[in-house]
């Protein structure tokens, strides 16, 4: 028997992958925050058993891709659209467990109308929102929640707040709707951040699998290191200084009811 | 033999999709067809059948809606008017692509813009030539009666699901507002939720341990397999164009003069006919029910059995035409006739045009 084998053994099992993941290599670039937040979710759903009722829906941005490493039945949406393509599926299949994951741009640009109106129609979705403050996907471009000063492809000397408007803080927005029953800001960047990122995604999916009255709402604030052109360490820190003070981490509403 | 009943043609449809065993409506008002959403949230389908009805924030959500649910397996169905259908454009695309079955209908009214609430027929390239994006078809069937608002619901989604492709019914301000006596058809009890799982495979209906997964999907990064798949929706294409050809023959026995028509064009061209017998003329009415697939041969094969010339009806500037031209190919003269932005054209009119521009000219 080789060392290996000796050592990998069930007993010996401290981590172990969940198989809601696929084995394909992750499209993301190495240090990004997407694939950390793809596997908590999986983890969730395994954890909580809802393998064969969930339908997860994957948005145009770089997560683009989710399908192929989410083990589950998935449908990708139009840029945007995934709040009403959730809709849907959750309407037609009301004792299904459907999500919906999108990035800033998809979820607060180009889709601001269905996020908001799905979460005032208190669709029993969970939506998962990855705010890396940029367009990561079509190369860096300013994005709904670029902070101000930031620079990107298309605010080259830095978003003019007077000319591109003000970061959009759409998780505070929809948490004022009487239709979102859990509200929540969480980062996984560091190993205690993951753990309470997923204790919030768990809640989240809980509230649906309860059939809690309204939509449960994750946003992630995450690095986007390539389009920030840092590296993932340097990235991560700048994320804690710069990103955190503008979205403040933490729960904005639980039970249905605000508590920040 | 269903129940016989005085409907508008927008309730016939939505009365229809109740009866269909539709599983879900999602739309926007818009005039002239609100009444569909109107007529279907009043009839509360939820208790009769379980169907649900959702008013969405825009025909964009709505289009993305249908998407979500068809791709889950149900049976669903949705309508607007010309800027709406304009704005769901991209979603029928992704429909198209990603290969779902679902029913839309677009009740004409006058463009371009927000143009006017009067009927026209001024969409048809839109409904035709793509719409959206990309190399892709739909199949899309004219009602030329309240009657049809109704049926081509029932055969809309039998079609849809055939060929996992959507099917556009294309009717305008006309057929969508007037009354009219329609056979209803006996209702078609919705499937189950096993009867879709085991029926549809290809469903997001949550993945079986053991099996695989499903994927709703349009995109490829690898263009050789997207040019595949390209390839394979084509070859369906050309299935649906040997196949569900539909139109109808009126007066064309001896008919050396023909109005090319679909929906309310067909049913002016049908008086205009009366009229142009009357005075000895000998016309007919090629109406067109299905648009996609187009009766090439069958317009082929009528002239070459003696049709002197063919006068394409239509509301709109000339579009239909253009497919009439196509398929006569040059075996006898084809000219264009129509009012459009959201008039309506009348038999003399119709006939007139006949006279100067095909048997005068
Ligand atoms: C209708 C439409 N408009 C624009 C695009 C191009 N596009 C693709 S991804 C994207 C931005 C995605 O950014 P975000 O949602 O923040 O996701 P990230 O890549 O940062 O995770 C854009 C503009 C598109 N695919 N479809
Ligand atoms: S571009 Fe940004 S968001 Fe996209 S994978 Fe790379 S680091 Fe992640
Ligand atoms: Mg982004």
């Amino acid at each position: 028997m080789s060392m290996f084998e000796e050592i990998v053994k069930p007993e010996n099992l401290v981590y172990e992958k969940t198989r809601l993941m696929t084995d394909k290599a992750l499209s993301y670039c190495p240090g990004c925050g997407h694939g950390t937040a793809h596997r908590l979710i999986m983890e969730v759903i395994e954890e909580l058993g809802m393998e064969e009722s969930t339908i997860g829906v994957a948005p145009v941005g770089c997560s683009v891709l989710a399908y192929e490493f989410m083990n589950i039945d998935m449908t990708q949406a139009a840029h945007g659209r995934a709040p009403a393509v959730a809709t849907g599926i959750k309407r037609v299949w009301p004792n299904k467990i459907v999500f919906t994951y999108q990035g800033d741009g998809d979820l607060a640009a180009i889709g601001t109308a269905e996020t908001i109106h799905a979460c005032n129609r208190g669709e029993k979705i969970v939506i998962i929102f990855i705010n890396n403050g940029i367009y990561g996907m079509t190369g860096g471009q300013m994005a709904p929640t670029t902070l101000p000063g930031m620079k990107s492809s298309t605010s080259p000397y830095g978003r003019d707040v007077e000319m591109m408007g003000n970061p959009l803080k759409i998780t505070e927005l929809i948490a004022q709707l009487p239709g979102t029953y859990f509200v929540t800001r969480q980062a996984v960047h560091t190993p205690a951040a993951v753990r309470k990122a997923k204790k919030a995604i768990r809640k989240a999916f809980e509230n649906q699998r309860d059939n809690k009255p309204g939509l449960s709402f994750v946003e992630v604030v995450s690095n986007c290191n390539s389009g920030w052109k840092m590296t993932p360490n340097d990235s991560n820190k700048w994320m804690e200084d710069n990103m955190f003070p503008y979205y403040p981490m933490g729960d904005i509403k639980v039970d249905g009811q605000l508590v920040k | 033999m269903g129940e016989l009943k005085l409907m508008k043609g927008n309730e016939a449809l939505a009365e229809a999709a109740i009866r269909a065993g539709a599983d879900a409506y999602f739309g926007y008002p818009i005039t002239p067809q609100s009444e569909v959403i109107e007529y279907l949230m009043a009839e509360k389908p939820h208790e009769r059948t379980g169907m649900v009805v959702l008013q969405a924030e825009s025909e964009v959500a709505a289009i993305n809606m249908v998407y979500g649910a068809a791709g889950a397996g149900k049976k669903v169905i949705t309508s607007s008017s010309s800027p709406g259908i304009s704005l769901k454009q991209e979603g029928i695309s992704y429909i198209a692509g990603a290969e779902l079955p679902c029913v839309y209908a677009n009740v004409v009214r006058g463009g371009p813009g927000l143009g006017t609430i009067q009927p026209s027929q001024a969409d048809y390239f839109q409904s035709t030539k793509g719409g959206g994006h990309g190399d892709y078809k739909q199949i899309v069937l004219a009602p030329a009666s309240v009657q049809e608002m109704a049926d081509f619901v029932k055969d809309g989604f039998e079609l849809a699901f055939k060929y996992r492709m959507p099917v556009l019914i294309l009717s305008d301000g006309v057929i969508g507002q007037m009354m009219e006596k329609v056979d209803l058809f006996d209702p078609i009890p919705r499937l189950t939720d096993e009867e879709i799982v085991a029926k549809y495979p290809w469903a997001t209906t949550g993945k079986k341990n053991g099996t695989e997964r499903r994927i709703i999907t349009s995109l490829d990064l690898d263009s050789l397999k997207m040019e595949e798949h390209n390839k394979h929706l084509q070859a369906k294409y050309r299935e649906v164009e040997a196949n569900e050809v539909r139109y109808e023959l009126i007066n064309c026995e001896d008919a050396e003069y023909v109005f090319v028509a679909y929906g309310s064009s067909a049913r002016i061209a049908q008086k205009a006919t009366e009229l142009a017998r009357k005075k000895g003329i000998k016309a007919g009415i090629f109406r067109l029910i299905t648009l996609f697939p187009f009766p090439t041969k069958q317009m082929q094969d009528l002239c070459k059995k003696g049709v002197k010339g063919f006068l394409a009806v239509e509301m709109s500037a000339g579009q239909m035409v253009e497919d009439v031209r196509l398929s006569v190919s040059g075996c006898a003269k084809v000219e264009h006739f129509g009012r459009f932005g959201g008039i309506v054209h009348t038999p003399e009119e119709v006939l007139r045009a006949m006279e100067q521009k095909i048997i005068g000219g």
